[in-house]
């Protein structure tokens, strides 16, 4: 009966921040666009979604090293039965067992359950059967995961991968080449648990499937994480949403970023819709606001000249069916002046973007020179992302920077590098580099 | 004087440094001479075609103003408190001779400070007023009106000028030069592109003619004509025309021009309020007796009073400037009724009184509230000095919320001849500055063609390089015949 529900599809705005004054011969249109979803909430309690009828498939690790310490696999069982109770009733659901093969441990006949009291106690009964053996082949999960999803009409896919290793048996070839085939077809967010995992291969497959990438180093934690995250997922509205750029004739997409709530370069993801337009994925939102940062580069122009350097639009899946059609837009303007004033101006949004980027970026090649162990290169990088972060009030980045360098001038970005750093902490602010925070209004 | 100048070149020509004891070869972009280190830009007279934008300035406290020097070039204008009885009855008014802006003081006997009894030289070109057409008030509004006369010369079009390189926009202005219309709808830049609901161009982006960017109104005997320019993106200039009447029927014409000023935020929609406002004020007011100066004076109260409120509507803010302040604009206006010339004015927009006969002296009516006309009414600068100066187009009044003090200036006068009246943004003055340029810019006929002879001066600012909005209005004054005042 959930599934009469009434869907509420939330309503998009658009919001573009900008200095659109150029100089004589500028070319380069910076905008902050904001995105604000609103009105498709987490509304009924038994609507499965806001937007529809909804699936979940939970991808447990279950390679031989979960049992390295045991309370890992007890840690994975804690957090899947959580993520169970958070289903709201009527989410068709399914649990996969992962290792070098995927296997479904519930229902377990290649469809999805229905959510319900007693199929929810049959799933956490299922997961006493998950034993830790085997290697680890992330791949076949998805898969897996995407077969079961495409199975069913469903608005909302989605799906929550937790790991605890190297994608040791499998190449990374054959990874890309699942991603590649389950983009666009549900969205996926990733933990690692533990330390002995690959950063980069778990916020790898978060990015390509629109999802969230985090550490869960002390498995006790996994259940509360779990939850967050089903609750987060019930309150998607709609899915498939793309952000769609038109842009005129001689004109360039330099790069489409999402800078908040985390960074992430979506310029390689463009689909081209018909003339000089171009679609952007952004996965499925619920209540929530998204910024992105869009550079184009126009041909210059005379002064006193006023153009419209891109138009920005967020297309939506029609829920009957339907094309997906644009709802709402932003307009990014050029015009080009001689007053020196208005020109050398900086977005505020714009310049507060550049900075999450850059120190997103700071913070990674840090990493990367530290590993190779070209300390000095390590110091300069992470000193910078000390001071771009506290410049920016982005207390949660510069808190977990703090565990891996000493700092002796946040302003001056004056650090030292911590002798001994443990590896989870290292781990953490890797993984989550990319988030941002907002600009202080 | 500074009507005979092109635009020049951000450049100052020389081919070699002017420092006889040097004479090093050197390129028209420097600004140093590389062997001796001279100021070559010190050179060249300020370009007439520079872009001044209109800013605002503090207001500082100026020094009592000394005895005017008969020699000065500075205009003499009077200012309220120096026209004595000037009743709401609209009569009674002291003799007010036209100043003449020539080095010649004003008290030089002249024709130009003939009583205005006086019955006035015969000046073939009598404009004909028309007064059936006055007597009943029209709304003021910054309605377009496609001129539809039948004049041979076309006025500049805008959607040619915006194509046209301004180095090379001189031709855009000739007539009939737009061969090649584009059908509705196709964008006006690459003439491919559909144009979207947004008013720009589905193919090249480009933004296309709004209605603001040229506009033209004629009503009765006065016209009109306001235009984007080329080089800035959007026409910040307003006016408006009022055709209404005193008490006892005679007819009064009211023409209102204002300039937002580009730094404030929302300039366009700033003198557009305050056209508006002034226009609608001094238009209820005449009819009610309110003498013409007076209705003048409100009309700028109410016009700054449209402006600040602007403030606190505040406004999408999208594109408020950065550091932008509140919206801002100048205003100048003119009253022209049986026989009295009114011109009220905040700011650098002009007046000027253009003698049908033109061998009489032309007369700028207005003092700028700018940094030049400040120093050189302080005399701390001569003229020359004061607007070779950067800071020379800062004006030090304006109408909006951030405006230190209103002080509305108004002035009347009794022409003794036939003329037109020219109230005008410095979108045109700075290219027709002295009186007599304005007179040698503006059509023997304007007083028969005021339409005409707006776009025609419009085209001469365009010509000149089109650097700001340039926004004009002209009315035609006849003098009453003799003795007719008296009865």
């Amino acid at each position: 009966m959930a599934n009469f529900a009434k869907p509420s599809v939330p309503q998009f705005s658009v919001d573009v921040y900008q200095n659109e004054y150029l100089p004589v011969g500028g070319r380069d249109v910076d905008a902050v666009v904001t995105v604000t979803a609103t009105g498709g909430g987490t509304s009924g309690a038994t609507g499965v979604t806001a937007g529809g009828p909804a699936g979940v498939v939970i991808m447990v690790d279950c390679s031989g090293s979960m049992d390295y310490p045991p309370t890992k696999m007890e840690g994975a069982r804690a957090a899947t039965a959580a993520a169970i109770d958070t289903l709201r009733d009527g989410t068709s659901f399914a649990v996969v067992a992962g290792n070098h093969v995927a296997t479904p441990l519930y229902p377990g006949d290649g469809r999805l359950a229905v959510a319900g009291a007693r199929t929810r106690a049959e799933a956490k009964e299922a997961l006493g059967r998950l034993h830790a053996d085997g290697g680890t082949a992330i791949g076949t999960w998805l898969r897996l995961a995407d077969a079961l999803l495409g199975g069913e009409d469903l608005v909302i896919r989605h799906a929550v991968l937790l790991t605890d290793g190297r994608n040791e048996h499998e190449s990374p070839e054959s990874l890309r080449a699942a991603l590649d085939a389950c983009a666009g077809r549900f969205t996926c967010d990733a933990r690692g648990v533990g330390t002995d995992w690959e950063v980069k291969e778990v916020t790898g497959i978060a990015s390509a499937l629109l999802g969230s990438a985090d550490i869960v180093a002390d498995p006790a934690g996994l259940a509360a994480d779990f939850t967050a995250m089903m609750e987060n997922v019930m309150g998607k509205g709609v899915a498939d949403v793309a952000l769609r750029l038109w842009t005129p004739v001689g004109a360039e997409v330099v790069f489409v970023k999402q800078v908040a709530p985390a960074v992430a370069d979506l310029t390689g993801r463009r689909a081209d819709t018909g003339p000089r337009a171009g679609d952007y994925p952004t996965g499925s939102w619920g209540d929530e606001s998204r910024d992105y940062h869009v550079r184009v580069r126009v041909p210059a122009n005379a002064v006193g000249q006023e153009m419209l350097a891109a138009r920005v639009s967020l297309i939506v899946p029609d829920p009957a069916g339907g094309d997906a059609r644009p709802v709402s837009q932003g307009l990014i303007r050029a015009v080009w002046t001689h007053d020196v004033a208005m020109t050398t101006a900086i977005n505020p949004q714009v310049a507060h973007y550049t900075g999450q980027a850059e120190l997103a970026d700071a913070i990674q090649a840090g990493l990367d020179a530290r590993k190779s162990g070209d300390q000095d290169g390590a110091t300069a990088k992470l000193g910078r992302a000390v001071q771009l972060a506290a410049a920016s009030g982005n207390a949660d980045t510069a808190k977990l920077l703090s565990k891996v360098v000493d700092v002796v001038d946040a302003a001056a970005g004056t650090v030292r590098l911590k002798a001994k750093v443990a590896e989870a902490d290292e781990m953490t602010l890797e993984t989550r580099s990319t988030k941002t925070v907002r600009v202080k209004r | 004087m500074r009507m005979d100048q092109k635009p020049q070149p951000p450049s100052h020509g020389l081919a070699a440094c002017p420092n006889p004891e040097c004479a090093e070869p050197v390129d028209p972009r420097d600004r140093y001479c590389g062997a001796c280190g001279y100021d070559l830009s010190a050179t060249v007279e300020p370009p007439g075609g520079q872009d001044r934008p209109t800013m605002p300035i503090a207001a500082p406290v100026w020094p009592e103003a000394p005895p005017r020097d008969p020699g000065s070039l500075s205009t003499l204008t009077q200012h309220p408190g120096e026209l004595p009885g000037t009743d709401s009855g609209g009569r009674d008014l002291p003799t007010v001779p036209v100043r003449t802006d020539g080095p010649v003081a004003a008290p030089e006997p002249s024709a130009a400070s003939a009583p205005v009894a006086a019955p006035a030289p015969s000046a073939p070109p009598t404009p004909a007023p028309t007064p059936e057409a006055g007597p009943e008030p029209v709304p003021p509004s910054g309605e377009t009106v496609r001129g539809g006369g039948d004049f041979e010369l076309a006025a500049p079009d805008p959607r040619v000028a915006v194509r046209v390189d301004p180095a090379t926009a001189a031709p855009a202005a000739a007539p009939g030069a737009d061969p090649g219309e584009p059908a509705e709808g196709t964008c006006v830049a690459c003439r491919a592109g559909r144009v979207d609901g947004d008013g720009y161009c589905e193919n090249c982006g480009h933004a296309q003619p709004r209605e603001r960017d040229h506009m033209e109104r004629e009503l009765g005997t006065v016209a009109a004509v306001s235009d984007r320019g080329l080089r800035h993106h959007r026409n910040e200039d307003s006016f408006a025309l009022t055709e209404t009447s005193l008490p006892d029927g005679r007819p009064a014409t009211v023409a209102i021009v204002c300039d937002g000023v580009s730094s404030a935020h929302r300039p366009d929609e700033a003198s557009a309020a305050a056209a508006r406002a002034a226009g609608a004020v001094i238009g209820e007011a005449l009819p009610r007796g309110t003498h013409p100066q007076q209705a003048m004076h409100e009309a700028i109260v109410a016009a700054a009073e449209a402006v600040t409120a602007l403030a606190r509507t505040g406004g999408d803010g999208a594109d408020a400037p950065p550091g932008g302040n509140s919206p801002a604009c100048t205003i100048v206006g003119s009253v022209v009724t049986d026989g009295l010339l009114v011109v009220g004015w905040v700011g650098d927009s002009r007046a000027y009184w253009v003698p049908d006969d033109r061998t009489a002296p032309a007369a700028r009516l207005t003092e700028d509230d700018s940094w030049a006309a400040q120093m050189v009414k302080a005399g701390l600068m001569n003229e020359a000095q004061a607007y070779a100066d950067e800071r020379a187009h800062a004006i030090t009044g304006w109408l909006g919320a951030d405006a230190y003090e209103l002080e509305p200036h108004t002035a009347a006068f009794k022409p003794d001849r036939p003329g037109v009246v020219v109230v005008c943004t410095d979108g045109l003055w700075n290219y027709a500055e002295a009186a007599e340029a304005m007179a040698g810019a503006l059509p023997a006929d304007a007083a028969l063609r005021p339409l005409h002879a707006a776009r025609v001066l419009v085209g001469h600012a365009l010509d000149g390089g089109g650097h700001d909005n340039i926004t004009v209005a002209l009315t035609p004054f006849t003098p009453p015949p003799a003795g007719a005042g008296s009865s």
